[in-house]
């Protein structure tokens, strides 16, 4: 079986065979790259209809073509060929044998017979073997309804069966893995196609799958017991063309025709992943990822596909109010808006707003409104940025080498960030271009396992200084760099000396700057960061330490960054979001909100594209979406908002911000803007740099959704178990 | 008439059917997963010995850089053969010496049946019992084994010096019955010689490997019964026109 790894250590020298399964990984990216000279095409012909295709394309990509689609298991389009299963076998004229069509390449002038008898006996074939060692226990298989192998065996296979099991003997059996709280495995029902392996292999860059034995005895998994802990795991149960891999919270939950499908936009980390929210009687059963090549490719991180069950706990369902004995009491809507009403009033516009990493543009924009209405002027996110007026400039606060981009990059240096774990689709092509395009990374903060090779530079901070001046040794291959990049976390802006951190490195990336190549990049970990600085808000919560409020408004600020002794005495507390979490235990009074899945909203992702969430469900409760709570309120205090409907709403986010209305579009921030001069002074203190997320433990709860997930939990625990393990044995060798 | 049509009727139905197979896939007697047991569990170190460092570099120089994956299997055969069987450390051991994940190791040592994961004994007995050895006594080879050794094919010897098994075809059929005793074949035997060949080895001595038969090698054991004339010269029965 060929790796990509491998493809990359054999390189140019690879044999042929090595090279076409390099090539059909990187198709797409070949396609892309290669506009200038037009290469010679050969034509070959698929069920007798010509196709023109350049040299190397597989006999099953040249069948996609044209839109002839060849039954397949184990090939797939983003991993390596293996060419194992031998589902897809046709028939090549003059060809005595049936060609395995994923890892062929087409010669001139073929003629493929996609629907020949002998394709059709050799399907056949195939099917039976496979289907004589696979349960028939599809009426318990979670994946039935959406079981290739059921698709497939429907329209490809016999119809009947010779399998007589008259030695009573049973089909082949293989016990299960334990892999993990995520994955369920019945193994069984494995039809060897190595998927799992290979994306494990590949994209995670976790080799702990692989299969072990041979001939009827061959079975995948980790051969010693060990859980297969990564932030992608998720992806393998969408992988598998069977139910041998399957979502362990979501087992014996629902059947796929059951479950109305809404698509959306994930808001758990910054990359905005498009989403497909499956829910039934108004719950979120599960969240699959939805293709969107620019954002994240077909995958999905373990923490938005499974903390979906923390939407149904922690809940806020019912407006409170804080009574005079500090307990908080539910209350009518009614009673509640006009208690928070009257604080307004009385505040005199010392109010201020605060929004969190949750909060949507449009409930940014309803309270911005309804604060500057009255007279408040104080508008800030919860997560600081640098000093200054950074956010004026979009460039300073975006990734502007964008997220596909980054695939074509070949020199990276990564500044105080674990893009693994804050982004780990980011992760993944930054992964996706060391494999195949020879990608060369450096790290300035602590020492991290991104999934694949890279230099540590060490952790202090003087670093950015050499690396800029052009002293380091990295700097030289920054400067050789066709499409250098570089990465600074949004977590390290936020020290005293985040201002200099940024404006040096702004000031090194336009001396890197290629005509089409923007190398600054702020890799930003909360999806209302983007949304929050393009509307207008300001980082930092100092601004409500000067402000001293008299009413402060939660937007979803549920960091537990603020807390009551920083604010004054009297200072009447409002949280307006759907978790019962830091924001809400602080706050006076508490007007429950909508999450994620249950409102029509936008968010901005990390590069700066404005993407909405559709409602799958209803708020729970006397829940409501953010923005007609802040609309309501604003009626309630006489100085009512000028929007009733989401429309409106929009058309006066079109005056604010007119790219935040093109909903899937990357609006990229104006090329010569970059300014280094938002720093007031640029000496950098030093000091070490850290990252929040260092190992995976650290990664499963980040936000109120994530931190009620009962899944996430087992996650945490999982992992904590396996490394104590971990270090049982390694004290015994010691 | 009625048998004849009866008789056509139903070849032509027999004719239209294929068999139905009664036979079962046979399952390995090995375990392909790993479980830590007192002999082998990962907190055993292994560590190579002087000498056999001196081949591991000899092995990897074989091999061009970028394709040093290549001498895994001499690696682990070295382990091997340094351990008596292979071990899940040793397995680490090549992982780490070829910097590659465990898992791939893993994956090649339960691939080849002749990479030993679990304790074998001082001397693996590999009875052939393929067709021609069978043919030829196999059945017998494999009894005198079982009796001589108290153990069944799979099994070691509790002073842990025998390990038998049985094994599939080891290309020594021209001197069938063989066995095969670690690196040695002992052929063209009979259940004397592999009696002879047992207490030799419990006595400590190693009898002499080869045909017991009196043959050198695979030679026809009187005289030759073809290929006895004069070797033809170059250009033999080709076209004159050549």
């Amino acid at each position: 079986m060929i790796r990509a790894p491998l493809v990359k250590a054999l390189g140019a020298l690879g044999s042929p065979t090595h090279q076409i399964a390099s090539r059909a990984v990187r198709t797409s990216a070949i396609v892309a790259q290669t506009p200038a000279k037009a290469p010679d095409t050969i034509e070959v012909f698929v069920d007798d209809i010509p196709v023109q295709v350049l040299p190397g394309t597989t006999v099953l990509q040249a069948a996609a073509q044209i839109g002839v689609e060849i039954p397949r298991f184990c090939y797939h389009e983003r991993l390596a060929v293996a060419g194992n299963c031998r589902m897809c076998l046709v028939e090549v004229e003059k060809s005595p044998k049936p060609v395995a069509a994923c890892a062929m390449p087409v010669m001139k002038g073929w003629r493929i017979k996609t629907n020949s008898e002998m394709t059709r006996k050799a399907r056949e074939g195939v099917m039976e073997f496979l289907l004589m060692n696979h349960p028939l226990d599809c009426p318990i298989c979670d994946q039935g309804g959406e079981c290739d192998l059921q698709d497939q065996a429907m329209a490809f296979g016999s119809d009947r069966s010779r399998f007589t099991d008259i030695n009573y003997t049973g089909k082949r059996a293989v016990e299960d893995k334990d892999i993990g709280p995520l994955v369920k495995t019945i193994m069984t029902r494995c039809i060897h196609c190595t998927r799992c392996i290979r994306f494990a292999s590949e994209i995670a860059g976790v080799d702990d799958l692989g299969t072990t034995g041979r001939g009827n005895d061959m079975q995948i998994g980790t051969y010693v017991e060990k859980l297969f802990l990564t932030e992608l795991s998720g992806n393998v149960i969408d992988l598998c063309p069977v139910g041998a891999l399957t979502n362990k919270p979501y087992s014996f939950v629902a059947r796929p025709w059951e479950i109305r499908k809404v698509s959306s936009i994930d808001v758990l980390d910054a990359v905005g992943s498009n989403i497909v929210i499956s829910t039934r009687t108004n719950e979120v059963l599960r969240i699959l990822p939805r293709e969107n090549e620019d954002v994240n490719e077909e995958w999905l991180a373990d923490k938005s596909r499974f903390a979906c069950d923390g939407l149904k706990r922690q809940r806020l369902v019912a407006p409170m109010v804080r009574m005079p004995n500090g307990e908080l009491q539910a209350v009518e809507w009614e009673s509640a808006l006009i208690a928070v009403a009257k604080a307004l009033q009385k505040a005199n516009g010392q109010i201020a707003g605060v929004a969190g990493q949750l909060a949507d543009v449009e409930a940014m924009v309803a309270l911005k409104d309804l604060i500057n209405r009255l007279e408040g002027e104080t508008l800030v996110t919860e997560q600081d940025f640098i000093k200054g007026s950074g956010t004026d400039v979009r460039a300073n606060y975006l990734l502007n080498s964008n997220i596909a981009g980054l695939e074509e990059a070949d020199a990276v240096l990564l500044v105080g960030t674990n893009p693994r774990y804050e982004a780990p689709l980011v992760n993944t092509r930054l992964r996706k271009a060391y494999v195949h395009n020879e990608l060369q990374i450096a790290s300035i903060g602590p020492k991290i396992d991104l999934s694949y090779s890279h230099d540590n530079l060490g952790s202090d901070a003087s670093l950015i200084k050499d690396v800029c001046s052009g002293s380091h040794a990295f700097s030289k291959v920054l400067e050789g760099a066709k499409k250098p990049a570089i990465i600074i976390g949004a977590d390290i802006l936020e020290r005293s000396d985040g201002a200099a951190i940024h404006a040096t490195i702004a000031e090194y990336c336009e001396k890197l700057k290629k005509p089409d190549w923007n190398p600054f990049n702020v890799l930003q970990n909360n999806a209302a960061q983007v949304g929050a600085y393009d509307v207008g808000y300001q980082p930092g919560l100092q601004r409500i330490n000067q402000a001293q409020p008299k009413v402060l408004v939660l937007l979803n600020a549920d960091a537990g960054k603020l807390t009551r002794e920083q604010l004054p005495k009297d200072c009447f507390v409002v949280y307006i979001g759907s978790h019962g979490d830091n924001g809400a235990s602080i706050a006076d009074a508490v007007l429950p909100g909508a999450a994620y899945t249950e409102k029509q909203a936008t968010y901005v992702n990390t590069e700066g594209r404005a993407q909405q969430t559709l409602p799958g469900v209803s708020p729970p409760g006397m829940a409501r979406e953010d923005w007609k709570i802040l609309r309501a309120l604003s009626e309630v205090t006489g100085t009512p908002l000028g929007y009733d409907t989401l429309d409106e709403l929009r058309t006066r986010l079109e005056d604010i911000a007119p790219h935040l209305t093109r909903l899937g579009k990357l609006e990229k921030a104006s090329f010569n803007e970059l300014s280094p001069k938002t720093a007031t002074s640029k000496s950098i203190s030093g000091g070490a740099i850290d990252v929040k997320q260092k190992e995976l433990r650290e990664y499963f709860m980040t936000d109120a959704i994530s931190r009620a997930s009962p899944t996430m939990a087992k996650c945490i625990s999982a992992v904590n178990k396996q490394q104590r393990q971990d270090e049982a044995k390694q004290s015994v060798a010691i | 008439m009625i048998h004849i049509s009866l008789k056509r009727l139903l070849f032509r139905v027999r004719s239209g059917l294929r068999a139905i197979t009664s036979s079962c896939a046979r399952s390995s007697e090995n375990l392909f997963v790993h479980r830590d047991t007192p002999e082998d569990n990962p907190n055993i170190p292994f560590e190579f010995t002087a000498a056999n460092k001196k081949r591991v570099e000899a092995i990897l120089s074989i091999y061009p850089e970028g394709h040093k994956r290549g001498a895994m299997i001499p690696l682990l055969d070295l382990a091997q053969r340094q351990y008596g069987w292979l071990p899940i450390s040793a397995m680490h051991k090549v992982a780490e010496i070829l910097g590659l994940p465990n898992m791939r190791v893993y994956e090649v040592a339960t691939f080849y049946t002749m990479f030993m994961r679990k304790p074998m004994g001082k001397y693996h007995i590999q009875v052939c019992t393929t067709t021609p050895c069978w043919l030829r006594g196999s059945d017998e080879i494999m009894a005198t084994c079982k009796e001589q050794l108290c153990i069944g094919p799979g099994e070691t010897t509790k002073d842990k010096m025998f390990t038998i098994s049985e094994v599939e075809c080891l290309g020594a059929c021209v001197n069938a019955p063989m066995v095969a005793i670690n690196d040695d074949f002992y052929e063209d035997l009979t259940a004397k010689d592999m009696q002879e060949i047992l207490d030799d080895l419990k006595a400590g001595k190693i009898a002499a490997p080869g045909p017991r038969s009196g043959r050198f090698a695979s030679e026809p054991k009187g005289k030759l019964t073809s290929l006895n004339e004069e070797p033809k010269g170059p250009g033999f029965g080709v076209q004159d026109g050549l």
